[in-house]
Formats: C-alpha cells, sequence, structure tokens
C-alpha cells in the first residue's frame, strides 16, 4: 500500500500543513478587517492591528450605526434583495418552463431559447444600456437595479436542464386531472424542484447584495444609493464629492475603525447565508459545468 | 398511451408563450435595446441631435480606438491580466484539487473545502477594502515582510508591474476555491478499480496520479479552458475598478474601466460605445468558436 511507506507519509504531512495554511490564508484578511473595527482608533489608524484588536471597544460600530446614511443604505440594499429575488426567481421560472418542454410538444422552443442564449454570447455593452435606462426615466428608480438584472440566461438555462429530469409521469398524472400549463408549474415543476429554485435564488440574493456599479451610475441621488455602492464610494474610493457630509462626518468616516466596521457590516448578510451556500453550491455548480 | 399523448398535444401551447411574455419584454428592453444603441458607434453621437440626426461617421472610432496611444495600452493590459488569470486560474485550483484528494482525515478536508470558497461570495467591493489596507505601505502585509526579510515597503497598488502582480494573485485566491470543488468532484468521479490495477502493477502514488488522475481529469480541464476563451478580454471590472488608482493606469487600466471613464465620465458616448462594442465582437466570436470546440471535441454542450 502506497500510503504505508515513508516517502508518502512525508509528503502527506507536508501536504497537510500545506493545505491548512492555504485555507487559513483565505479568511485571514476577514478577521484582520474583523481586529481592526474592534480595536481603538490610535492602534488602528497606526496600522498596528494585526489579527487581534487592540484596546478593544464597539464605538466604530456605535458610530457605523447612529449614520442615517449608513442605515438608508442598508433599507435601500434588502428592498433592493427583495425586489429583484422575487421578480427574478418569477421570470426565470416562467422562462424556464416553456423551454423545458420537447421541441415537438412546443413549437417555437428552440427559437424561443436562442433568443435568450444570445444574450449570453452578446451585449451592447456599458454606454448603450446607461441610455437605455436614461430613456426609459428609470434614473434614480430602484427599478434600474432590479428590472435589467431580471432576465438571466445562464439561470434560465440551469433551471431548464433541471425541469427536463422531472418525470413525464408527474405531468401526465397532473393532465388526466384536468390540469393547464399554469397549474403544473406550480403544483408538479414547483415542489420537486426546491432545491434548485433555492439556490438560485441563494445566488440572486448574493448578486443583488454585492452589486455596487449599477447604484453608481443610475442613481444620482446618492441617498438613494445601496450599502455596497455607498461602501465602494465613501470607503473604497473616498469619494465624499457625491454625499453632502458636514467635515466632522467625513473626518469620523476616514478613521480605519469605522471603515472597517462598515466593510464587516457589509460582508454579515453573505457570511449569514454561507452555510446554506454551500449546502447547494457543488451540486450547483457541477450541474451548470460538467453535465453528461 | 396514445390517448395521452394525443391530449398532450392538443393541449393549447398559448400558455407556454404567455408564460415567455415578461421575460421575452425584459430581454427585448434591456439586452436587445441596447445591442441596437450600438449604433452610435458608427455615430458622432450628439445627445441633443438624438440617434436619428447625429452625423453618421463609418469606422472613424475604432480607427481612432486603435491609433490612440492610451487605448491601444488598455486593450494591451486587459490581454495581458486576462491571460494571467485564464492560466493561473486553471492551474492552480487543478494543483490544489490533486493535493485535497489526497486527504484522508474527512474532518479536515470538508473544513479545508469551506474555508476556501468563502472569498469567492464576497463582492470586490468589500474585499478591495481589505486589500487596499492590508496592502497599502505601511500596511500589516509590508510591515511583515520587512520585520521578516527587511525589504523596502513593496508598491503592491501603487506600481504598474507590481499591480498586475496583486490583480492576478487577489483574483486567484478570490477564486481558486471555485474551481478546485469543480476538479474535485471529477477527481471523485475516478474509477476506485483503476487505481487497484495500477497497484497491483506496482504503481506507487505518484504513478497512480501521472498516469490515472491526470488522464481522467484532462477533459474537464480542456473543456474548461475552451471555454475560458470567451473571457480572453475579461480581465475583471469590478476588481480593477475596487484595487486602481491614476499611480496605475498605464499597466492596470483595462476595457471596462476605460470605456467607463471616457464614455460616461467624459461623456465621450460615441467613442465609449466603440471601444465597448469592440471587446464584445471579439469576446462573441472568441465564446461561440470556444462552445463549437468543446462539442466537437468532449461532445459539451449548454442545453
Amino acid at each position: 500500500m502506497y500510503y504505508k511507506s515513508r516517502k508518502y507519509r512525508l509528503f502527506y504531512i507536508c501536504n497537510f500543513a500545506f493545505l491548512l495554511v492555504a485555507s487559513i490564508a483565505c479568511v485571514l484578511p476577514l478577521i484582520h478587517i474583523l481586529a481592526v473595527s474592534f480595536s481603538a482608533k490610535e492602534p488602528a489608524n497606526a496600522q498596528a492591528v494585526g489579527l487581534w484588536p487592540i484596546g478593544f471597544n464597539t464605538d466604530a460600530y456605535k458610530q457605523t450605526f447612529s449614520n442615517p446614511n449608513f442605515l438608508k443604505s442598508i433599507v435601500v440594499s434588502i428592498e433592493r434583495v427583495l425586489l429583484g429575488t422575487v421578480i427574478g426567481m418569477a421570470v426565470t421560472v416562467l422562462t424556464a418552463y416553456p423551454l423545458s418542454k420537447m421541441n415537438a410538444r412546443f413549437r417555437g422552443r428552440t427559437m424561443y431559447t436562442w433568443f435568450f442564449v444570445f444574450t449570453m454570447l452578446f451585449n451592447g455593452g456599458l454606454i448603450p444600456t446607461y441610455m437605455v435606462i436614461q430613456k426609459m426615466h428609470l434614473m434614480n428608480s430602484i427599478w434600474a437595479l432590479v428590472l435589467p438584472g431580471a432576465v438571466s440566461a445562464w439561470n434560465m438555462v440551469l433551471l431548464l436542464n433541471f425541469f427536463k429530469t422531472v418525470p413525464r409521469e408527474l405531468e401526465e398524472a397532473a393532465l388526466i386531472d384536468g390540469a393547464n400549463h399554469i397549474k403544473t408549474l406550480w403544483y408538479i415543476y414547483l415542489p420537486v424542484s426546491m432545491p434548485s429554485l433555492a439556490t438560485l435564488s441563494l445566488f440572486t440574493m448574493v448578486a443583488h447584495w454585492n452589486s455596487w456599479f449599477d447604484g453608481m451610475i443610475y442613481l444620482t441621488d446618492a441617498q438613494k444609493w445601496p450599502l455596497s455602492t455607498l461602501l465602494q464610494t465613501i470607503v473604497v474610493t473616498e469619494d465624499f464629492s457625491k454625499i453632502n457630509m458636514r467635515p466632522e462626518d467625513v473626518k469620523l468616516i476616514s478613521n480605519e475603525t469605522v471603515k472597517a466596521s462598515q466593510i464587516f457590516i457589509g460582508a454579515i448578510p453573505i457570511l449569514l447565508v454561507y452555510p446554506f451556500l454551500q449546502k447547494y453550491f457543488v451540486k450547483g455548480m457541477v450541474l451548470g459545468a460538467v453535465k453528461e | 398511451m396514445n390517448l395521452i399523448k394525443s391530449l398532450l398535444d392538443s393541449r393549447q401551447t398559448w400558455q407556454l408563450h404567455a408564460m415567455l411574455v415578461p421575460g421575452i419584454v425584459l430581454a427585448v428592453v434591456f439586452l436587445y435595446l441596447p445591442m441596437l444603441g450600438l449604433v452610435i458607434a458608427f455615430q458622432d453621437f450628439k445627445p441633443w441631435l438624438g440617434f436619428i440626426h447625429s452625423p453618421w461617421v463609418g469606422l472613424d472610432h475604432f480607427r481612432l480606438m486603435l491609433s490612440r496611444e492610451d487605448s491601444v495600452q488598455v486593450i494591451r493590459n486587459t490581454f495581458a491580466i486576462a491571460c494571467l488569470k485564464i492560466v493561473f486560474g486553471l492551474l492552480v485550483p487543478f494543483v490544489f484539487a490533486l493535493l485535497l484528494n489526497e486527504l484522508r482525515h474527512m474532518f479536515f478536508k470538508r473544513l479545508v473545502q469551506t474555508l476556501v470558497y468563502l472569498p469567492h461570495f464576497m463582492s470586490w467591493v468589500i474585499l478591495g477594502g481589505i486589500l487596499i489596507n492590508l496592502l497599502g505601505n505601511s500596511g500589516p502585509v509590508n510591515q511583515l515582510l520587512s520585520s521578516l526579510f527587511g525589504i523596502e515597503p513593496v508598491p503592491f497598488l501603487a506600481d504598474g508591474d507590481w499591480f498586475r502582480f496583486t490583480v492576478v494573485v487577489s483574483d486567484i485566491w478570490k477564486e481558486f476555491g471555485f474551481g478546485t470543488i469543480l476538479f474535485l468532484a471529477a477527481l471523485t468521479a475516478v474509477n476506485p478499480s483503476l487505481y487497484e490495477a495500477a497497484e497491483m502493477d506496482g504503481a506507487g502514488r505518484w504513478q497512480q496520479t501521472l498516469y490515472v488522475t491526470i488522464p481522467a481529469v484532462t477533459p474537464i480541464v480542456i473543456v474548461l479552458g475552451t471555454l475560458s476563451l470567451g473571457s480572453i478580454l475579461n480581465a475583471g471590472f469590478d476588481q480593477i475598478f475596487n484595487l486602481y488608482n491614476a499611480l496605475v493606469y498605464d499597466k492596470g487600466d483595462i476595457i471596462d474601466t476605460f470605456a467607463y471613464r471616457v464614455g460616461l465620465l467624459q461623456t465621450q458616448f460615441s467613442f465609449g460605445a466603440a471601444v465597448g462594442m469592440f471587446k464584445a465582437l471579439i469576446s462573441f466570436v472568441l465564446i461561440v468558436v470556444a462552445y463549437r470546440m468543446a462539442f466537437k471535441f468532449a461532445n459539451y454542450r449548454i442545453f
């Protein structure tokens, strides 16, 4: 047996150590920012904090949560995640169901499918999309963040591939009972696809929570920004030109501990859904990338 | 069965068409209209003249793009960064999956898997904020380097070549866990009897890896490699935008960030659209070629 040889055992120990270090390296930056956020101002601004807070206190979080701009952006983010996920999933389900039918049963299926798949292959790009949003009078509206991304050909393809695996007998039974397509979708397809739907919903939620660029270009009123746009502008780029703030507030926000606390708060929702993401993740990934 | 079949066929398909309406409307408005909007790349578009009355200039913007020094440099940057990301983005997860596959401590294996793909789900806003803090001149990483090796601070985000290095390494760091999972799934699917046979023939673990494992997962590597052709001009807008600054424009500016700055911030709409279209067209051709190749050689299809 190879794993009893001394050479392999030596390799195994080195390998074990290497993998341990590599995987810890994936979470260290997050731990660092958490440590900075709970540190006292002076060591944080002097960048003396490593992985453990120096002069533990929660002032940064108190300041962050007393900032009305910040609280407002969280509300906008939640609103956007909810609207975006509900509308996006509704469109995905409604589109994937007809496209999962066989060509013989639904003439025009191939044409429709290519209509959607083509959007994966080519796009108008930033400037024309921006002009369409402008012409539709969606500037400064939350719909500018929700509607353009509602059609995701990739999600559609994933779901339609899953719908194809639903046994035909189930559908035939429903048909005998007099169900139409809408009822078949609602009572047969949706219940049996719950794991897939959960995966896609989680991915959509994460994408909406993380999305920042659309908020930056479509919302000129900084009061309407979602959290990630606010973080990008105020914390990462430190551009205060678009938001009205008193100089003392600016000084407060450019404090390293306050910055760190804001960044960490932005990461919390992802950490919360991560266990669920992980549960479905492998299945979803493999489904999308390697098909039999 | 014939009865059921004829019932199924006779069912009105108008409901199926109707279900597609919301998706089609949204796709037409937000995905197809912008494609039509690309006509401004061939015009000297002025907002007050509109699409109809703006003067046509043919391929002038494209010619300008390929002769302007900054835009040529931007195309070069994009290509260089994207290629490095593609190569190492395949190589690192592949090796990591091979190493992870050797682990027999199941708990530890699962722990590693849990930790390595956490960064994948974080946005570049969050990670950018953290990295700027970590990699600054007096940041923790440089402090560590100087106390270990006594070297001058490394300008990770302030020098063009270092910036490229930082961008590629941090992208690999964020995404390798994702790729690892994929390769690991392929590795665990290798038939165990192949290993037993190799063992009977006296192959050690290294030889088993060389002659059993690697050939077994080569097809999926080829498929992924082929498909990533389509992203040869995708250097990662979110990442670059959150990490770059005026100091590194020469080596770090990419097509997407350039199109945004020139097109939207400097309101050269037509030129910006032309730059975007250049990228979209090349990507389109490469994606189509890549999928055809993947289908031809590995029978891979998406739907």
